[in-house]
């Protein structure tokens, strides 16, 4: 493979503590190394940023649900679909749910190296990994969704950790799975009842568990296993005012846990799109921001890591295992809905949304996503999302950059609210002065989300050693541009993104399709005779499909990058 | 005004979607510089010149611009696509998606129209003189925003899907229409002078339709509320008077629900 040898740029690694040093990044055979030939490849990236590949740790992007929105909204795709970008290339079609193609181009654009799948209904799996497959350039793994999962609910109920652990090392296996993701535990399963979990301690019909139980079960046993990622959890009662006090008692939860791997991490729970889970007021009409009250809770605990879920006020496509939930924002803004129970193990809606900047509502929403970022005392635990599409697509995140950056276009963007009083009235963004600096919104999107899924020995940072995945944005480090769209341009459009010690971006044009690898868990434990006699009687009594076709094919996922995990006995 | 002719020279193989065929892509620019404006052919790029023959030069904006296309389009889609201003003139037939999304001007075609027409309308009229395909004035396909205003007026008759999720402005079929009038309608009107076969309003949250002719299978969804007399499009009658879709949600004003509005002319 040839070598690169990106020469004097600005170089901002967090990892190394390396701060907009000029330095040189050399690449051969696909990994950071010291140095190269002379015969390597120069980029000239002198007046440039320097940084690690991007790490999305929570976004839909492959699956039945994001399909499903694909396939029921033509209008996502209308005149904003342009021709494919020359011969060789795939057709690019869709906005807040682009195909495939477009969903790897656009992340490459960004400099992304790795996004994570967030949620992936076990019994579909090999659609998941199909749709992985299909998309290029970016290395992607997927969380298999465990929180309303009848096998985890009926061990945790009666307190085994060891039964819960050993179920989830043979799912994690056969599914080609990462790690322990949970959608509003115990709610989506009370969901096939009609009902909900609002609170820690709602039971769930028939199995008697409540959301508590699950989260802290799935704690230990996530911790039991020794998975790289932490468990990975959607909260009760997403969206509602007052949420942020169930959010705070589930964020305590992880108090009592102690993070044990072999992968760095530090956090026990990483608790996904906070934004959408730190509201005050008990009404639309005193609905308020409690990020501050959220966010004082998380900075003192290191054992949780979160990602902030900004709404980027666009027409956008929710979608969610949160049953309930679509049903009730579907009885909200009566858009169309579409709603699927997974047996067994899961539920899923999907329901278009507009986050207009005319509502009150969604401009608070707005604020509160970027107040998260703001009062993070930790960048390397606080990390940039969209929970793409939910609160918007994944093509804002570079807007969402220039906002954390920029007071200027945090007011700017106030300015165009119709209610700007009254969302600054229930917020606290306008007195905020805080701007990221470089070095935190590295931390935001490559170190902290690496470490924090326990891959920061491959992703993030510039250590030799490391995979070769470097973006080159052009941004002065030393004179940083006074309008804060420079900076959305320079970062939703590479100078030069490299994937694999490859160049696959070149000027925001896509160049190649890379080396995509789908990254998977072979968690390694005795056999349990008791969980498998468990499961082979379940799926001869209750599934619709045989034990023996449910794992996922090889061929699904022919590019596999495997981690290997050794639980012992 | 200053006109601009487009004269055919060739039929397409594939359908020509011309959505530059526009006073606003025109407006400013010499003969030559419109016969360069892009269209498709499928998945290959191609210019206006590729199938017409452009004469007559256009004013400096959109409004001062007048288009005229001397001869038949049944192959040409996307006539006045998005249009804000101006006029277009159609002597003969065109294709699906005539005036889509357009929000203001005129668009005359003095033949038939294929589907589609008047799609997302914001604005401005459409005057066919004589038949329309299905999906006059609707929403497109998944979209929940239909036609918020504008007229259409159709002098022949029409298909099905008839003002399909329309919010507002006003849809007029001289002749008769086929079925799905006004489905998920909230606003607008809709006046159908001949007959329609059935699914009037189904789903519809609020608005009117007008039905001069006879509805041959109603929808149970709408219950009939008085008689009353009515002058619609220059035509006095009278009306019997149907509030509905009865099975679908409808907003408050003043503590009353709002209904759909269904006037059916009423047996002599």
């Amino acid at each position: 493979m040839a070598e690169i040898l990106i020469k004097n740029g600005f170089v901002i690694d967090p990892t190394r503590k390396i701060d907009g040093d000029v330095a040189d990044v050399a690449i051969k055979d696909g990994k950071i190394v010291d140095t190269v030939s002379s015969a390597a490849k120069v980029i000239d990236a002198k007046g440039k940023v320097v940084m690690a590949g991007g790490v999305d740790v929570h976004a839909h992007v492959a699956g039945p649900k994001v399909n499903v929105g694909r396939l029921f909204r033509p209008e996502d795709k209308l005149f904003k679909s342009p021709m494919a970008q020359k011969n060789g290339y795939r057709m690019e079609s869709g906005f807040s749910v682009p195909s495939t193609f477009k969903t790897g181009y656009d992340y490459a654009r960004m400099g992304y190296a790795f996004v994570m799948e967030a949620a992936m209904p076990p019994l579909f799996t090999a659609h998941v990994h199909e749709e992985i497959h299909d998309t290029p350039i970016i290395d992607e793994a997927a969380l298999p969704v465990f929180g309303n999962n009848w096998f985890v609910m009926d061990y945790l109920k009666k307190g085994e950790i060891e039964n819960t652990a050993a179920y989830i090392a043979w799912l994690i296996r056969v599914t080609k799975g990462f790690g322990i993701k949970v959608v509003n535990p115990g709610g989506t399963a009370a969901w096939s009842w009609g009902l909900n979990c609002l609170s820690l301690d709602d039971p769930v019909p028939y199995f008697e568990i409540t959301p508590r139980e699950i989260i802290i079960g799935l704690m230990k046993a996530n911790e039991y296993l020794g998975l790289p990622h932490s468990m990975h959890i959607h909260q009760n009662n997403l969206g509602n005012p007052g949420n942020y006090a169930i959010t705070l008692d589930s964020l305590k939860l992880a108090e009592g846990i102690k993070p044990k791997n072999k992968f760095g991490r530090e956090q026990v729970m990483h608790s996904t799109h906070l934004q959408f889970h730190s509201y005050g007021g008990d009404s639309w009409a005193n609905f308020e921001s409690k990020a501050k009250e959220v966010m004082d809770y998380v900075n003192q605990n290191k054992g949780i890591t979160v990602d902030l879920g900004c709404v980027t006020l666009d027409e956008t496509t929710t979608m969610t295992a949160d049953g309930p939930f679509e049903h009730h924002l579907n009885h909200l803004n009566h858009l169309k809905w579409c709603n699927v129970d997974v047996e067994l193990e899961t539920a899923a809606g999907v329901v278009p949304y507009v986050y207009d900047k005319n509502i009150k509502v969604c401009g608070i929403q707005w604020a509160v996503g970027l107040e998260l970022g703001l009062y993070a005392t930790d960048p390397n635990r606080t990390f940039v999302s969209t929970d793409h599409p939910n609160a918007g697509p994944f093509i804002r995140y570079p807007r969402i950059i220039k906002w954390l950056m920029s007071k200027k276009a945090r007011e700017a963007t106030l300015d165009t609210f119709k209610y700007k009083d009254k969302v600054i009235d229930a917020t606290n963004i306008h007195s905020m002065d805080r701007e990221l600096t470089l070095y935190e919104i590295a931390q935001m999107t490559r170190s902290g989300p690496a470490k924090c899924l326990g891959l920061s020995n491959i992703y993030g940072g510039l250590a030799p050693g490391m995979n070769a995945d470097v973006g080159v944005f052009d941004l002065n480090y030393k004179n940083m541009p006074s309008d804060p769209e420079m900076i959305e341009k320079a970062f939703l459009r590479a100078a030069c993104f490299i994937k694999s010690g490859e160049i696959v971006v070149r000027d925001g044009e896509v160049l190649g399709h890379g080396h995509k690898n789908t990254i998977w868990v072979n968690v390694k434990m005795p056999e349990n005779p008791q969980v498998m006699r468990d499961i082979t009687q379940s799926f001869t009594k209750d599934y619709t499909v045989g034990l023996s076709n449910y794992p996922v094919r090889d061929y699904l996922a022919p590019h596999p990058f495997v981690i290997d995990v050794d639980v012992e006995a | 005004m200053a006109t601009v002719t487009l004269k055919p020279t060739k039929t397409p193989t594939i359908m020509f979607e011309a959505f530059n065929i526009t006073p606003d892509a025109f407006a400013g620019k010499t003969p030559a510089q419109i016969a360069a404006l892009e269209g498709r052919e499928g998945k290959i790029k191609v210019t206006i010149g590729d199938f017409f023959e452009v004469s007559g030069s256009p004013g400096a904006t959109a409004a001062e611009t007048d288009i005229v296309i001397a001869g038949d389009c049944s192959r040409v889609k996307y006539i006045g696509n998005k249009m804000t201003a101006g006029s277009i003139t159609v002597n003969g037939n065109a294709d699906m998606y005539v005036g889509g999304w357009m929000k203001g001007g005129k668009i005359h075609v003095k033949g038939n129209v294929h589907s589609f027409c008047g799609i997302g309308m914001e604005g401005g009229d459409i005057l066919i003189d004589g038949k329309a395909e299905n999906y006059v004035g609707c929403a497109y396909r998944g979209d929940w925003r239909g036609m918020k205003d504008g007229t259409i007026r159709i002098k022949g008759s029409a298909g099905n899907d008839i003002g399909t999720f329309m919010l507002g402005g006003t849809i007029i079929i001289e002749n008769n229409a086929f079925i799905h009038v006004s489905t998920h309608a909230e606003g607008g009107t809709v006046i159908i002078k001949g007959d329609v076969e059935g699914r009037v309003g189904g789903q519809m949250v609020k608005g009117d339709i007008y039905i001069l002719g006879k509805v041959q299978y109603m929808l149970p969804g709408f219950k009939k509320i008085e008689v009353v007399e009515k002058e619609v499009d220059g035509v006095k009658g009278t009306f019997d008077h149907y509030i509905g879709d009865l099975g679908e949600r409808h907003p408050k004003s003043k503590g009353k629900e709002i209904f759909a509005n269904l006037y059916v002319k009423a047996a002599a």
